[in-house]
């Protein structure tokens, strides 16, 4: 086990930059998981941990070692693919076997090895079959099997899930985590589902374009995003981002638009900000109890999801879409009009032009 | 199958057995003449014999036995032999490592390399015989079997190495990154991984190649330089035709000792026919 260490990566394809320096620590037998859009550079910068894609510049290291110029097969590391990359020919047992044996294990250590994983995932009645007699999440077991076998320093997964059925996702999902905590190997995660990055990370770096944007704890980034960017990636539905106007008035910031007119608490209005801002409140955050003159969004439902734990509302303000999550207990009728409590705590706000986050 | 498609489908049946009218006919003729007496041939044509297909009398082994030892085909088939052999099997051998370079493995010029290989393949084998010739004839190398199989070899790579280049392209690239992650060398990614995947496209380039330098009359009949004892089948059949052209039964007989062996092969490599030998490796 070791920690994995990126200074300052930049992967360049000619022209194009994939990567654009790159800094994050990952403390040993953390569960780190990159998430983000497709194409902003996650799974380059997993290819380039396993040394797959070579680095443009910066400084990759696994624990003490800068790895690179490491061929992967000496960076002690395990890599499980979105395509599972099986080998056909080859049964479970030698799928798992095949690294080992290329680095002549003892044989008897090879079996015992191979079992052990095969009974972890459950796959031990499959070691006989090729892996086109496998289902998708069968093949997955075997594709993790191939790696843990090995017992390497880090675990590099890439999009591992994404092949699977809804169902088959979540129960993999916990698999993996229990998984993790068992062995307690340094691994990085790659998806693009936030619900994933989420539930598995105990850190995780939301990236967009070649550029990590935040990298925390899952709950930090959900509370805290550095930016309007993380906000409106991470939580589902994603968050409500309004234009409006800001100024103050008797000590306290008041932002406001069309539609709704708000004030903050004393407390949270101590920051001068400029005239106008984005203001971003999470579905969730619309639910206040009682209606609040100091902040209210006033809406007409224009659509209703019950969701079972909650009801989505949706409607528009001017030209934004709004989305609310009520108590699912709550009638409300299409074309009505509502009152919506913003949770003046947890609202955030964000410059329009840099999309930093203010408040 | 309902009604409709069964009509729909009707004119293509309809085509193929014609085809397959067309080729099975005369070959069936043949095979019947090659087991006739000499005078029965030239008294009834061989569609005669159906009235009373499996009495025996009708038929003999003698044309066989004819051809084999009297005509000697049988040294030819065994010359036959030990130049096709070797020869398609050093041409996919040389093949599936040459494809394989170009297909996965990085390096200067991979490219004109490659495009240089597959321009061969546009170049008359003709052409070649004059140039050719003369090296030979000073390396002591005509009327040789490594002589014909180094010919046949380089006439066949470009063809071979294009085929197998393509079927080995098409395999996933994650497969090479899990080897490479796994500890394998290139060597040991081609021997254990390529080469038990690509089984079904060198099997068919062995076939194509086989068959093709079994037929071959030109290369043997310019590099052989026609010598009895080490004339394939085709050179001593076409020396029939010109000296024994009326033994309809010793013609037949050859024809069909030539198209034994093809048979065999053909039908013992097809099972590696199977399609989607790729499947369950990686998502569709
Ligand atoms: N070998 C390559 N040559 C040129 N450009 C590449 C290469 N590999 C990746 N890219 C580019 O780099 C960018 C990042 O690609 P990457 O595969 O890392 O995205 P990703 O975040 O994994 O996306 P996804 O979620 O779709 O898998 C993309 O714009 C892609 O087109
Ligand atoms: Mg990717």
């Amino acid at each position: 086990m070791a920690e994995v260490t990126l200074e300052n990566v930049t992967k360049r394809f000619g022209d194009f930059t994939a990567v654009k320096e790159l800094t994050m620590e990952i403390e040993d037998g953390k569960f780190t998981v990159l998430v983000g859009p497709s194409g902003c550079g996650k799974t380059t910068t997993l290819r380039m941990v396993a040394g797959l894609e070579e680095i443009t510049e910066g400084d990759i290291k696994i624990g003490e070692r800068v790895v690179n110029r490491v061929p992967p097969k000496d960076r002690d590391i395990a890599m499980v693919f979105q395509n599972y990359a099986l080998y056909p020919h080859m049964d479970v047992f030698n799928n798992m076997a095949f690294g080992l044996k290329l680095r002549k294990t003892p044989k008897a250590q090879i079996r015992e090895r191979v079992h052990e994983a095969a009974d972890l995932l459950g796959i031990t009645d499959k070691l006989k079959s090729k892996p086109r007699e496998l289902s998708g999440g069968q093949r997955q077991r075997v594709a993790v099997g191939r790696a843990i076998v090995r017992n390497p320093k880090v675990f590099l997964f890439d999009e591992p899930l994404s092949n699977l059925d809804a169902k088959l996702r979540v129960q993999m999902r916990t698999e993996l985590e229990q998984l993790h905590h068992k062995l307690q190997t340094t691994t990085i995660y790659v998806t693009h589902d936030q619900v994933e990055a989420m539930t598995l990370g105990d850190r995780i770096a939301v990236m967009k374009d070649g550029v990590v944007q935040q990298y925390a704890p899952p709950q930090e980034t959900y509370d805290h995003p550095n930016n309007q960017f993380v906000a409106g990636f991470i939580g589902s539905p994603a968050m409500n981002l309004l234009p409006a106007q800001a100024a103050s008035e008797n000590g306290r910031t008041v932002l406001s638009s069309a539609g709704f007119r708000i004030a903050l608490p004393e407390a949270r209005s101590k920051q001068t900000l400029p005239s106008s801002v984005v203001l971003g409140v999470r579905p969730e955050d619309l639910d206040g109890p009682a209606p609040d003159a100091e902040g209210t969004i006033t809406l007409t439902v224009s659509v209703t999801e019950q969701l079972g734990h909650s009801l989505l509302v949706y409607g528009n303000l001017d030209e934004t879409q709004i989305v609310a999550s009520l108590d699912p207990h709550r009638r409300v009728e299409i074309d009505s009009t509502i009152h919506l409590t913003v949770n003046l705590d947890t609202l955030h706000v964000f410059d329009p032009e840099s999309q930093e986050t203010l408040l | 199958m309902n009604r409709r498609k069964l009509i729909a489908k009707t004119p293509l049946h309809v085509t193929i057995l014609v085809f397959a009218a067309i080729w099975i006919i005369p070959t069936l003729g043949l095979l019947i003449t090659s087991f006739r007496d000499p005078t029965n041939i030239a008294g009834t044509g061989w569609w005669t014999v159906f009235p009373k297909l499996f009495s025996g009398g009708q038929y003999s082994l003698e044309n066989y036995i004819g051809v084999l030892s009297g005509q000697s085909l049988g040294q030819s088939f065994l010359n036959s032999l030990i130049i096709s052999v070797p020869a398609t099997a050093i041409s996919t051998f040389i093949a599936s490592f040459a494809a394989f370079g170009f297909a996965w493995m990085r390096f200067n010029g991979r490219k004109v390399l490659f495009m240089l290989v597959v321009g061969l393949m546009v170049i008359p084998l003709q052409m070649t015989f004059i140039p050719v010739l003369p090296i030979y004839k000073k390396l002591q190398l005509a009327g040789t079997f490594p002589g014909i199989w180094l010919a046949h070899t380089a006439y066949g790579l470009p063809l071979t190495t294009y085929l197998v280049h393509n079927f080995m392209a098409g395999i996933p690239k994650d497969l090479f990154d899990s080897a490479s992650i796994d500890g394998a060398s290139p060597f040991m990614t081609f021997w254990r991984i390529v080469i038990p995947i690509s089984v079904p496209a060198l099997a068919s380039v062995f076939i194509f190649q086989f068959l093709w330098i079994w037929n071959d009359l030109l290369v043997a009949l310019i590099y052989l330089s026609a010598r009895p004892n080490v004339a394939p089948l085709t050179l001593s059949i076409a020396n029939l035709v010109t000296n024994r052209g009326q033994d309809w039964e010793l013609l037949t007989a050859a024809a069909f000792v030539s198209m034994a062996l093809p048979l065999v092969v053909f039908f013992s490599l097809q099972r590696y026919f199977v399609r989607g030998i790729l499947a369950g490796s990686v998502k569709g």
